[in-house]
């Protein structure tokens, strides 16, 4: 059984800056970091291989420098990453990235059964957190969003059992393969790469696929095949905040004032 | 004058060669290690031999070294008087005898006295152990060892009274001249003769007593911790000429082994440091971690290398995987015991050096648990759960919290700060991460700021462009990480063409000074404390006034500014400028200073077992009465407001010395 992970290169966001004349991310000398949220989804895909022994392979959409993401996903150990990188997959949205990612889950399910594919809930530049689930009605899985625990896995039997993270409680669903699972931060801690494979991994190959490779009508994907438009990004203006009484003098004081605040907001509940 | 030179010669034919055959077992493993350069700088190497090893200069720096001393060279002097018993054992007609009467004399009475001097010696060391047990010798560890200690003490004594009796009887039988050796002939005049012993009898008994036991102890020398009377002299001669906490590099190629998980991934030097040490307990003592309950204990890790290496030698030499793991996921768990290192141990060092600094024969303890940290990290990608974030903030961002490297000038958001400029420029000062980052020490920085800007220092910073130094990355053993911190800024520093550096972290000072150095970097490095002392010195940096109001100083040493780089006077002068008088100093200062706890990448860590370091500390500052603690580290910084917090420490602050000075400049 194959199991996909789609991991996304992204601006380190903590870093972004937003040109204010022309509202555009300034992403000159900004670091690219490897989509948190997908840092979980390739944990968790390590984890199964190394339970069962499936193969893993990474999956990344970009332009060509996000073969260093790839790399590093080939350091922590996935057996075959692919990046699908082309002109006319360029300035795609969420439906035109969805096909192209679902057309390569496709093409690898053809040489080997692909099982569960993992994406994270989100990227942190986009964070539309559409795209997992794109993918997952394209290929026509089992779509199962915002997992913070597999609860049981049976390989065997096709089945998986799975908790979801929503507002205020947890959900507990099974579903037959194949399924897609999207992740959020709490479902493992991601481990660090060794040396030997760093080092085996500087030397692998990503291999790179483009519509040569993927055939898709070119009015589906890429700019052409997106219907939506940024048409603006800027930042809110952050309201000034306000001290509350005299937290050196008076700590008591200052405390009683800020719940007095809270509960007059609605923002805390006694 | 052997009683019977063919018996002898069978005996010390059976000893010798237990004696070599022992020899080579342990010395031959030592051959297992990675090779290793310990032959360069012979002079330098020698002279220090001299004064650690014959000069026992650590040794007398404790209680009882003066004992120690005393049997040191009583062994020395006295292995001429063994010598000449066992060739005159197998031929007879050897011997002292035959040289001049006077040169025969001087020996006798040189010989006679030691050997009370021996004996003495010997009987204060048993009451040290059974009486006067210093922490070291009491904990459970040497209690298990202590009977090794007594068998070795005895068969010392037994040979001084062995000795003593052979030379009453022959001066009891007239043989000898009563005048040449005082002590033997008091008990000749005082024991043999009214007791009415038959010197004859007494001779040969004492005779075959002292044969035995100097065959004994030949025989069980190899086998036992006395071995370090063969090793500790070399030992001292090939000790390293680095900076302690400057390890060996690694070099990164596909197919490697990185650090040591392995007895035989350790260096041959480091295998006969394991051979060499006698278990004194100094480092124990010293180890801020073993002092404060905490699993490590220097010398039971390298208690632990030589235990391996004799359980794995023979495994090892066959190239089969060794049966006894080197390190133990716990100190419970498979494969724990006397022959490993508990992980939890090996995270515990704060690689602050004071165990090396002790070590009367020059053991590198810290560079041992580093190199089993390397392998944890490099090659298993196990450590504490809290280094992980550690270590993705700084190779994503080049610093420890992770925080945006675009905010590295917000602490001079209110100064004029010039950035660095080849030719312009004399100094760079080096920000630092906690200089930059931390919002206390950024109030370090801003002092120091004034300081230069008041003493007319021509400075600028790399501003945005600095990079972690990547101290804590080398201490924890994530050397491939440091690797390529440690290139990506000496190629930063050699293209801003940068000369002279200032930093205020003790930290990137070292790491700059001394670890850049195998990057081929040698730059002129300085801790702010040295600058500005030199600057009030000579004047140039002019006080408005004494510093006053933070009233009775106390002043802490950084491991790394003290200990790792012999820096102790530097921050004393330039407070005792300051302030017109000399800082106070905790009972435990200089060469001998505590831990805050910080060091070593500890800072990143969670400190879950025994009392906190920095609480310890702190508690022993407070003895002190003082009004103001006085740092030169943002560790120290860090670790004392903390501790101070802990403690309800009152009205005591903690500054760092820029911020004692800068008082002066306030008009």
């Amino acid at each position: 059984m194959l199991v996909v992970v789609c991991i996304k290169q992204v601006p380190d966001t903590t870093q972004v800056q937003i040109d204010p004349v022309t509202n555009t991310l300034v992403r000159e000398g900004i670091p690219f970091i490897v989509n948190p949220y997908d840092t979980h989804a390739l944990e968790e895909a390590l984890r199964l291989k190394d339970r069962f022994g499936f193969r893993v392979a990474a999956i990344s959409m970009g332009p060509p420098n996000a073969e260093a993401t790839l790399k590093k996903a080939l350091a922590l150990g996935v057996d075959e990453a692919i990046l699908l990188s082309d002109r006319v997959f360029g300035g795609a949205d969420t439906l035109a990235t969805s096909r192209v990612l679902s057309e390569a889950i496709d093409r690898l399910n053809r040489q080997e059964q692909v099982g569960i594919v993992i994406c994270g809930k989100q990227t942190i530049d986009g964070d539309t957190a559409q795209v997992g689930p794109g993918i997952a009605t394209r290929l026509g899985y089992t779509q199962l969003t915002l997992v913070d625990r597999i609860e049981k896995f049976d390989p065997f039997q096709g089945r998986i059992t799975v908790r979801r993270k929503l507002e205020g409680r947890h959900e507990t669903v099974e579903a037959p393969l194949p399924v897609l699972l999207t992740v959020v931060r709490e479902l493992n801690r991601p481990r660090y790469p060794t040396v030997p494979m760093r080092l085996e991994s500087e030397q692998a190959t990503v291999q790179v696929w483009s519509n040569q490779e993927l055939q898709l009508d070119q009015n589906g994907i890429g700019l052409k095949g997106s219907p939506t438009w940024v048409s603006r990004i800027f930042s809110p203006q952050r309201e000034k905040g306000e001290i509350v009484g005299d937290g050196a003098a008076d700590p008591a004081g200052a405390a009683h004032l800020l719940v007095d605040k809270l509960v007059s907001r609605d923002l805390l509940v006694v | 004058m052997s009683p019977n030179p063919k018996l002898f010669a069978v005996l010390l034919l059976l000893s010798a060669s237990a004696f070599v055959i022992g020899c080579y077992r342990r010395f031959s493993l030592v051959a297992l290690g990675r090779p290793e350069d310990r032959l360069d700088a012979p002079g330098t190497r020698f002279s220090r031999m001299l004064r650690l090893a014959f000069g026992q200069q650590r040794v007398l720096g404790k209680p009882f070294g003066m004992n120690h001393f005393v049997i040191f060279w009583s062994f020395i002097i006295l292995a001429a008087a063994n010598a000449e018993f066992l060739v005159s054992g197998l031929a007879p007609q050897v011997s002292l005898a035959a040289l001049p009467v006077p040169l025969q004399h001087a020996l006798l009475f040189l010989f006679d006295l030691v050997s009370m001097a021996a004996l003495v010696c010997v009987l204060v060391a048993f009451a040290r152990r059974l009486f006067f047990a210093e922490p070291s010798l009491s904990s459970d560890y040497v209690k298990a060892r202590s009977p090794e200690a007594f068998l070795i003490l005895s068969l010392i004594a037994l040979l001084m009274l062995a000795y003593f009796g052979l030379h009453a009887a022959r001066i009891a039988a007239g043989i000898e001249d009563p005048a040449a050796m005082p002590v033997s002939a008091f008990i000749a005049a005082n024991l043999v003769a009214p007791l009415a012993i038959d010197p004859a009898t007494l001779a040969v008994w004492s005779w075959w007593l002292h044969a035995l036991a100097l065959l004994s102890f030949l025989a069980y020398l190899p086998q036992s911790k006395h071995m370090h009377i063969l090793t500790a002299i070399p030992n001292c001669f090939l000790a390293g000429l680095e900076r302690p906490n400057t390890q060996p590099r690694e070099e990164f190629t596909r197919g490697g082994r990185f650090g040591a998980g392995r007895v035989d991934e350790f260096t041959w030097k480091d295998l006969f440091d394991s051979f060499s040490c006698t278990e004194c307990g100094r480092c124990q003592d010293a180890c801020p971690a073993a002092g404060t309950g905490k699993s490590l204990n220097p010398r039971s890790v390298i208690h632990a290398l030589k235990t391996n290496l004799l359980a794995n030698g023979a495994s090892l030499r066959a190239g089969d995987a060794p049966p006894q793991p080197l390190i133990a996921a716990s100190e419970t768990g498979a494969g724990a015991g006397e022959g490993s290192a508990a992980e939890n141990a090996i995270w515990a060092c704060t690689t602050c050096g004071a165990c090396m600094s002790v070590c009367p024969v020059l053991i590198e303890h810290m560079p041992k648990i580093v190199k089993m940290r390397r392998h944890l990290v490099q090659m298993k990608a196990s450590f504490p759960e809290e280094l992980a974030t550690f270590f993705e903030n700084v190779e994503a961002r080049s610093n420890p919290w992770g925080i945006a490297p675009t905010e590295r000038t917000k602490w001079h958001a209110n100064l004029q700060v010039r950035p660095f400029e080849q030719g312009k420029t004399e100094y760079l000062l080096y920000v630092g991460c906690a200089g930059a980052y931390d919002a206390r020490q950024k109030q370090v920085t801003v002092a120091l700021a004034a300081i230069l800007d008041a003493a007319g220092v021509s400075w600028g910073t790399l501003g945005k462009d600095e990079r972690c130094c990547g101290d804590s990355l080398r201490r924890l053993g994530n050397e491939y990480v440091f690797d390529r911190t440690a290139r990506d800024n000496v190629s930063l520093l050699a293209e801003r063409g940068v000369k002279k550096i200032v930093t205020q972290c003790p930290h990137c000072f070292s790491t700059l000074k001394n670890d850049y150095r195998q990057y081929g970097m040698d730059l002129d490095v300085m801790h702010h404390s040295e600058l500005i002392a030199g600057l009030l010195a000579s004047g140039q940096l002019e006080l408005k006034q004494r510093v006053a109001d933070l009233g009775r100083l106390l002043f802490h040493d950084s491991c790394y500014l003290g200990r790792h780089n012999d820096v102790y006077d530097a921050p004393r002068q330039a407070l005792t400028a300051a302030t017109g008088s000399a800082p106070a100093e905790f009972a435990r200062n200089a060469e001998r200073s505590f831990c805050c706890g910080a060091g070593g990448g500890r800072m990143w860590q969670e400190e879950q077992e025994g009392e906190r370091i920095n609480l310890n500390r702190v508690k022993e500052a407070l003895q002190q009465e003082p009004d103001t603690i006085c740092v030169s580290c943002p560790y120290c910084l860090t670790m004392m407001e903390d501790g101070l917090k802990d403690l309800q420490g009152g009205s005591v602050r903690v500054k760092d010395l820029a911020e004692v000075v800068v008082e002066g400049l306030r008009a």
